[in-house]
């Protein structure tokens, strides 16, 4: 008997509660705090009752200003679900497993091409996205969207490396740092082939599109070998781990070390010489979506010059607009502007992802399994 | 076994003790700190728990999680129960490869449950477009709780004597009025644990919400897991504070009513 | 209503949230990601030996690991006075109401380059340890997460064997190491054999003790399946695949440990 009254007892708690959170109408919880990293999460899909228009949006992680989406929802009454993904492969992997309800992703270069040439986008109505003249004329017409119909550019960047100089004294200015036996078990490494493989292709002095496959293999070798003296396969795990001082070393996104430069001074960044990759990330909608015209007031919206500047302020990531980028540029501390906005000596090294042959991409498959196995 | 242990076996004791408890002291104690860092103490404060509370994030990945688990253990003793009374009723012929399939979520590894649901759910998606979400996350829950809702009612059943329903029958009930006036009763010690089981392994889920939610949903322990892939706050550290100081209360609870009905029976007893 | 209806809509729920289920990832096994027949996702099944292999021996570590732990406990606990008893033992049973995600986590602080493991040695001026991202460190996180899992069927069934047996054992001048070795753990064994299974399955395909604790270095059959379907290698007919030879050993483990078991049991003439 005393079982059943406690049992009933929880199950009327549980209920209110449940029923409370129902009638709350829980709205994306801004918080532009940058360290509690507030990603606002969709709850019970409960909020089609309240009748109001709604877009899920789909980002990678420390990527936007989330008080940048409060401003959207005043402006445009449109509620935004804001929900983020670890990288490309993941993304890809959401969207084809059929899962993930989405309005608004924005994967990188190469993701889109192999996105537009699986028909996985629906195509942007321009007229809907007047600020899409803002854009950078030189991120346009990339060989992942070679007529622009398809995304509009967001963020801009290259890779780098990114040290500890307490722990590591002396200047580091090639990957070879990376397979280094000195740092062993303080060095990072990209969790996701693309980025792991191009920065083994980079160090051995070829294309990091190359589909030539020997040079891969070569390059699956390297990284077989760094294995005994990695720590771990990161992504966002990189800022507690550098900034704490658990590992030494790590190739990353530029911007990404201004953030961690903040946390902890002894941090330094390089971009090797032997080349690095120049990324655009952009913004585009998924076959699949219910609200393509919100979608794209929500694309517009985000490549307006004070949106773009509020987000580059928050993550240090360079606009794709280029206004945003001008004022922003002046802003920065002079030292940080070629970690930001690439000289043109580095950019000139640089390559973009393409968007491979599906026997490359196999390829890829098989050997980053068998790294990580 | 009619000795107590030892001073060894009581030492012993401690130590695994300690091992289970050293970790949860841990997260408690850095609950607290002044700064994000989980290995260096640098002060008390209560930041992570302001912080915590008005996250929407892991409110809304609780709330998610308390009203699936919720339905999800109603609906799952529902079917279970109306399910372990029909599987008894069978012959043996039927109800033994029955009884094995509803064995099979609970025996199989509960990613292969996970990865199996989930390609249903896109497959009938694709056909019926429906997505992941909401509903095929209660779906998931309630079909992985409800073997264990009928195993735990199999064995009230099978205590039951069989005359009382022969003699309800006699006096002109139903089947249906024999079912809620006599079975039930009998079984609802089972039912109420049945209940509890499946409400307790609905809230601590993870692989299975994580293959079959989609990618807009998410339930604690989803949340939890995609915050340990970024920066992780001491915030996670406040929740499990909370979460474990409500389990010991509602634990310290039962047991001390526990105690003192067996002591009030023992009284009487004694009289 | 006649009462073989009432497991009708079960049934019905079964065959389609369990059966079909299972059914699909056959299908999926053998089909490419365009619809074709091919066996051509189990053939490449070799590759993936080392994670299989490895699996295995991270499981049956911790399982041993787990029996050696967790015994003696079961075994002190069931002779305790049945108030310490019911305290030892919601004690021991009270971690596992915590999330294990939670749990997991909290080894994080612990076996970190900087956690607290190593500050202690450091204090001591003992040499540290690298154990995070390890397999060490996996294993003690099944461990940690398995152990009262272990714990509990042995105590069952030990708590359960008649004390009388025991007396008679000892009026017949048996003692206690003796009492233990040629009646409890025999006894004992059927709740071993449960432990057993209840600990290796989920450590043969856990995923998020890996990811937490490994760090990416240590790479699991739950990894590897993950990875097929929601990771960076997205194939869900591989993955299909891998998770059909997952679930036959686990069949065939469960098919041996039940025979092992039932052989016991007529060894000791019950």
């Amino acid at each position: 008997m005393k079982k059943t009254i406690i049992a009933i007892a929880l199950l009327c708690l549980m209920l209110t509660i449940a029923l409370t959170a129902c009638g709350q109408s829980s709205s994306t919880q801004g918080g532009s705090t940058a360290e509690s990293g507030s990603e606002a999460q969709a709850p019970a899909g409960q909020d089609s009752s309240s009748g109001q228009e709604t877009i899920f949006v789909h980002n990678w992680g420390y990527f936007i200003d989330m008080d940048v989406l409060r401003i959207f929802e005043e402006e445009y009454g449109i509620r935004v679900r804001y929900s983020e993904f670890v990288n490309n492969e993941t993304l890809y992997a959401a969207l084809n497993l059929g899962g993930m309800i989405a309005d608004v992703i924005i994967p990188s270069d190469y993701m889109i091409g192999r996105m537009i040439a699986e028909d996985m986008l629906y195509e942007l109505n321009f007229d809907n996205i007047p600020n899409a003249s803002l854009i950078d004329p030189r991120f346009r017409g990339l060989d992942f969207d070679p007529e622009n119909r398809f995304a509009v550019p967001y963020k801009v960047g290259t890779v780098g490396l990114i040290y500890n100089s307490a722990m590591i004294p002396y200047e580091i200015t090639s990957w070879g740092a990376l397979f280094d036996e000195r740092f062993a078990g303080q060095i990072l490494m990209f969790d996701n082939p693309r980025d792991a493989f191009a920065v083994a292709l980079k160090y051995l002095g070829y294309n990091i599109n190359t589909t030539n496959e020997s040079e891969i293999q070569e390059a699956f070798e390297l990284l077989s070998q760094q294995r005994g003296i990695l720590q771990a396969y990161v992504m966002d795990q990189i800022f507690d781990k550098l900034e704490s001082g658990e590992a030494w070393i790590g190739p990353y996104y530029a911007p990404d070390f201004l953030t961690m430069y903040a946390n902890n001074p002894d941090l330094r960044f390089v971009r090797p010489v032997e080349g690095t990759n120049f990324f655009v990330d952009a913004m585009v909608i998924p076959r699949g979506s219910q609200n393509r015209a919100n979608a794209e007031k929500f694309i517009n919206f985000m490549s307006r010059t004070d949106i773009a500047l509020m987000n580059m302020r928050w993550s240090h990531y360079a606009s794709a607009n280029y206004e945003a980028a001008a004022i922003f540029a002046q802003e920065l501390d002079p030292a940080y502007r070629e970690v930001v906005f690439v000289g043109e000596v580095d950019y000139a090294k640089s390559e973009v992802f393409l968007h491979l042959p599906q026997h490359i991409l196999d390829l890829y498959d098989r050997l980053w399994i068998q790294l990580r196995s | 076994m009619n000795k107590k242990p030892g001073f060894f076996g009581r030492f012993y004791m401690s130590i695994i003790l300690f091992f289970l408890y050293a970790p949860i002291f841990v997260l408690i104690v850095f609950s607290f700190n002044s700064t994000r860092s989980r290995t260096v103490w640098t002060g008390f404060s209560l930041e992570w728990y302001r912080r915590l509370f008005s996250d929407g994030t892991i409110l809304d990945a609780f709330y998610t999680t308390l009203i699936v688990a919720v339905l999800a253990s109603v609906i799952a003793t529902f079917i279970g129960t109306v399910a372990a009374v029909g599987f008894f009723n069978m012959r043996s012929r039927w109800r033994t490869p029955l009884t094995q399939i509803n064995n099979i979520p609970m025996m199989n590894a509960d990613i292969v449950t996970g990865v199996s649901l989930s390609l249903l759910f896109v497959s009938l998606g694709t056909m019926l477009s429906f997505r992941l979400g909401f509903g095929t996350l209660l779906l998931a829950h309630v079909t992985f709780c409800i073997p264990y809702v009928v195993l735990a009612i199999m064995p009230k059943l099978r205590q039951i004597d069989r005359n009382l329903v022969d003699a309800a029958c006699d006096l002109g009930c139903t089947w249906m009025q024999a079912f809620r006036k006599v079975i039930i009763p009998e079984i609802r010690p089972g039912i109420i644990n049945g209940l509890i089981i499946a409400f307790t392994l609905s809230i601590d889920d993870f692989v299975i919400s994580y293959f079959t939610a989609g990618g807009n949903i998410m339930t604690l322990p989803m949340q939890i897991f995609a915050m340990t892939r970024r920066r992780v706050s001491p915030e996670i550290n406040a929740l499990s504070t909370i979460l474990f100081m409500s389990v010991l209360i509602l634990l310290i609870i039962i047991n001390v009513r526990d105690i003192k009905q067996e002591e009030k029976l023992r009284q009487r007893t004694s009289v | 209503m006649k009462p073989n209806y009432f497991s009708i809509p079960y049934v019905g729920w079964m065959a389609l949230f369990v059966v079909t289920p299972i059914v699909m990832v056959f299908v999926f096994a053998l089909t490419t990601p365009t619809g074709e027949f091919t066996l051509r996702n189990f053939s490449d099944m070799g590759l993936f030996l080392p994670v299989f292999i490895r699996s295995f021996r991270l499981a049956f570590l911790a399982t041993v690991v787990c029996i050696v732990l967790g015994y003696p406990v079961a075994y002190l606990l069931a002779r305790e006075t049945t108030r310490v008893q019911r305290i030892l033992f919601m004690l021991i049973m009270l971690p596992l109401w915590m999330n294990f995600l939670l749990r997991t986590y909290a080894w994080m602080s612990i076996l970190e380059n900087t956690g607290l493991l190593n500050q202690l040695l450091s204090f001591l001026s003992l040499p540290t340890v690298r154990i995070i991202n390890t397999e060490t460190a996996v294993v003690i996180g099944m461990v940690y997460n398995f152990l009262p899992f272990m714990i509990l069927p042995i105590y069952s069934v030990i708590v359960k064997i008649d004390k009388n047996l025991i007396e008679a054992a000892h009026d017949l001048g048996a003692n206690t190491f003796s009492v233990f070795r040629k009646l409890i753990a025999p006894l004992s064994i059927p709740g071993i054999l449960s432990g057993v299974t209840m600990v290796f399955v989920p450590a043969v395909s856990a995923f998020v003790i890996t990811q937490l604790l490994g760090g990416g270095m240590v790479f699991l059959l739950g990894d590897l399946i993950e990875m097929q379907f929601l990771g960076t290698a997205h194939n869900p007919n591989v993955g299909s695949a891998i998770s059909i030879v997952m679930m036959l050993i686990v069949i065939v483990f469960v098919i041996v440990m039940n025979k092992f078991g039932s052989g016991e049991e007529k060894a000791v003439g019950l």
